[in-house]
């Protein structure tokens, strides 16, 4: 244990990983450094492709990295990956491993996997079935679930040995909000309790910003920011984003138009602006009383997001989620 | 005001890893759910092949040949063992390894070991029903003596669990899960071959094949048990062939498994 990591969970630094292949290479991690506190719930967001699965992987010791190094408590996690499913429980993307089992067998074999008596085993299931209102399907396998149920049960299956540390990947895809709410309050007790330390991994900036305590946002293997919600939304915070839905297409000659156009991310005949807000008030002034106002279907002025903090810090993706 | 440095927290210690028999329980018990969700189709097909075979086959060898017979039933019954054991079970590995499955594994604190030992193991009782159902009513419909019959009992255990490494072995050392598909039905393929048709008419070549393959013992094994006065030296020699391949293969596959966890 070094004195610097104390009181910290992971401490990453230079962690590099390339894929070498024979239509190129791909560098999934580009010298990424992370430190994450205990009792921490940090999330890693970015989108499809940035390097978080990857990333994940080597913080686990799933992947070795080419360069880099990894503390985990202290523990050297490229030299002894072993040490790495004493501490952390990780929920995967993919859940077919469990799939032939019911929810109550999965629970049960997890926890038997991780060292729990048979007594233990039973007691902890117990636990989070109740805790995540699993019972009404406990007993249905898995695989004939529907995806949030799926998703729920994996969840579950992360959560039993109440390991110190809990590595999720887009725990909540395909939930409904209760369920969603379920999970945090679960997560939200363990860290009461026993300081359990979260990474998350999300492409949901809504739930990234409502969360999170800190968050790194990666973009092709790269860190581009790191730090919590609110301080990295201050870094864009004169800015304001105007939604608009045209009814048909706009006409090009007029002005406002080729100005809002020349800024917008355009899907079909809805675009998205990211302005100055007196320059957003202004525009919307003149769409709402002029003759643009018949070509406008819907709009909405919004306050900057997380998304925009991606795409100021030069983030080229188009998939972030912001449901 | 002092407002000083939040406490230090203790650092967690390493949670207690299970024990190996407590993961190969685990484990086992909870593949056995894929026989409670898949039993039906699992059992007709592997069993409906081999029944299949014992009835064609009964139609076109020659009624005096017991050595023939003893040959199908022992190698229909062989054939029922590989349809699960190699064929299903490199289709599912090479399935779980190619959807990153193996991660939920790998990211547990369980001995790859226990994991594949208790596959290859679960797997492999799956097909005790039918090759017991095809070894007994294969010997009654062809008039083989029964007293022995009973020697399919090790005979399943130790092709199984031997057919089932390898399969194993081929699931998670093929590239791609259709490669698995393919080498797991050519393996049965060749268990089937080799198995049904008596070593002295096969071509020369072609007995060094079977020597080769490893579920030539365990029919070699249950035809010997046909015989009015079976040679238990030719059985247990037979048998302990299979087991040796059956250590050779868990350790093969496991090193396989470890591979296919970390590869990704």
């Amino acid at each position: 244990m070094t004195g610097t990591t104390l009181g910290c969970a992971y401490a990453v630094s230079g962690l590099t990983k390339v894929y070498r292949g024979t239509s190129g290479d791909v560098t999934a991690t580009d010298g990424i450094d992370l430190m994450v506190g205990r009792g921490e719930v940090f999330g890693l967001l970015g989108p499809n492709g940035a390097g978080k699965t990857s990333l994940v992987r080597q913080l686990i010791g799933l992947l070795r990295p080419d360069a880099g190094r990894i503390e985990l408590f202290g523990f050297d996690v490229i030299a002894q990956p072993r040490v790495v499913p004493d501490f952390v429980a990780y929920l995967p993307q993919d859940d077919a491993a469990l799939a032939d089992l019911t929810i109550a067998d999965a629970l049960y074999t997890t926890a038997r996997l991780r060292g729990l008596s048979r007594g233990q085993s039973a007691a902890v299931r117990a636990g989070v079935v109740d805790e995540l209102a699993l019972g009404e399907f406990a007993h249905r396998p898995i695989a004939k679930l529907s995806g949030g149920q799926r998703r729920l049960a994996g969840v579950g299956a992360a959560l039993v040995g109440d390991r110190p540390v809990l590595v999720l990947d887009e725990p909540t895809t395909g939930l409904d909000p209760i369920a969603r709410r379920a999970v945090w309050s679960a997560i939200e007790r363990r860290r009461a309790e026993f300081a359990t330390t979260v990474l998350l991994v999300t492409h949901n900036v809504l739930e990234a910003e409502t969360v999170l305590d800190r968050v790194a946002i990666l973009d092709h293997g790269r860190v581009i920011a790191s730090d919590t919600p609110g301080r990295l939304k201050a870094m864009v915070d004169s800015d304001v984003r105007l939604e608009l839905a045209w009814r048909h297409d706009p006409p090009d000659a007029d002005p406002l138009v080729r100005s809002l156009r020349a800024r917008a991310v355009e899907h079909g005949r809805r675009w998205s602006v990211r302005l100055p807000a007196d320059e957003a008030r202004a525009a919307l002034a003149d769409l709402t009383n002029g003759p643009l106002f018949a070509a406008l279907d819907d709009f909405t002025l919004s306050t900057p997001s997380l998304e925009d903090v991606y795409l100021t810090l030069g983030g080229a993706a188009r998939d972030l989620e912001r449901a | 005001m002092t407002a000083g440095p939040a406490p230090l927290l203790a650092a967690p210690v390493p949670a207690a890893r299970p024990t190996f028999a407590a993961s190969f329980a685990a484990i086992f018990t909870g593949q056995l759910a894929r026989a409670k969700i898949a039993a039906i189709p699992i059992f007709l097909a592997a069993t409906l092949q081999s029944v299949g075979l014992v009835v064609l086959l009964k139609g076109l060898i020659d009624s005096g040949s017991s050595v023939t017979q003893q040959s199908v039933v022992a190698g229909s019954s062989v054939t029922v063992v590989s349809f699960v054991a190699l064929n299903l079970l490199a289709q599912r590995f090479g399935a779980l390894k190619a959807s990153g499955a193996l991660d939920y594994f790998g990211a547990l604190p369980v001995q790859p070991a226990a994991v594949v030992t208790a596959t290859a193991a679960a797997w492999a009782s799956f097909t005790v029903p039918g090759s017991v159902l095809v070894a007994v009513g294969g010997a009654a419909y062809y008039r083989l003596p029964l007293s022995h019959v009973w020697v399919i009992a090790p005979v399943v255990v130790a092709a199984g669990v031997s057919l089932a490494g390898l399969g194993a072995l081929l699931g998670l050392a093929a590239p791609r899960p259709e490669i698995a598909t393919v080498a797991g039905q050519l393996g049965m393929s060749l268990v089937m071959f080799l198995g049904l048709v008596p070593a002295h008419r096969l071509p020369g070549v072609v007995q060094a094949l079977r020597a080769l393959v490893p579920s030539t013992y365990a029919v070699d094994a249950f035809a010997e048990s046909f015989k009015r006065s079976p040679s238990w030296t030719t059985i247990s020699a037979d048998l302990a062939i299979c087991i040796a391949v059956c250590a050779l293969a868990l350790a093969a596959s496991t090193w396989a498994f470890r591979r296919a966890v970390s590869s990704r």
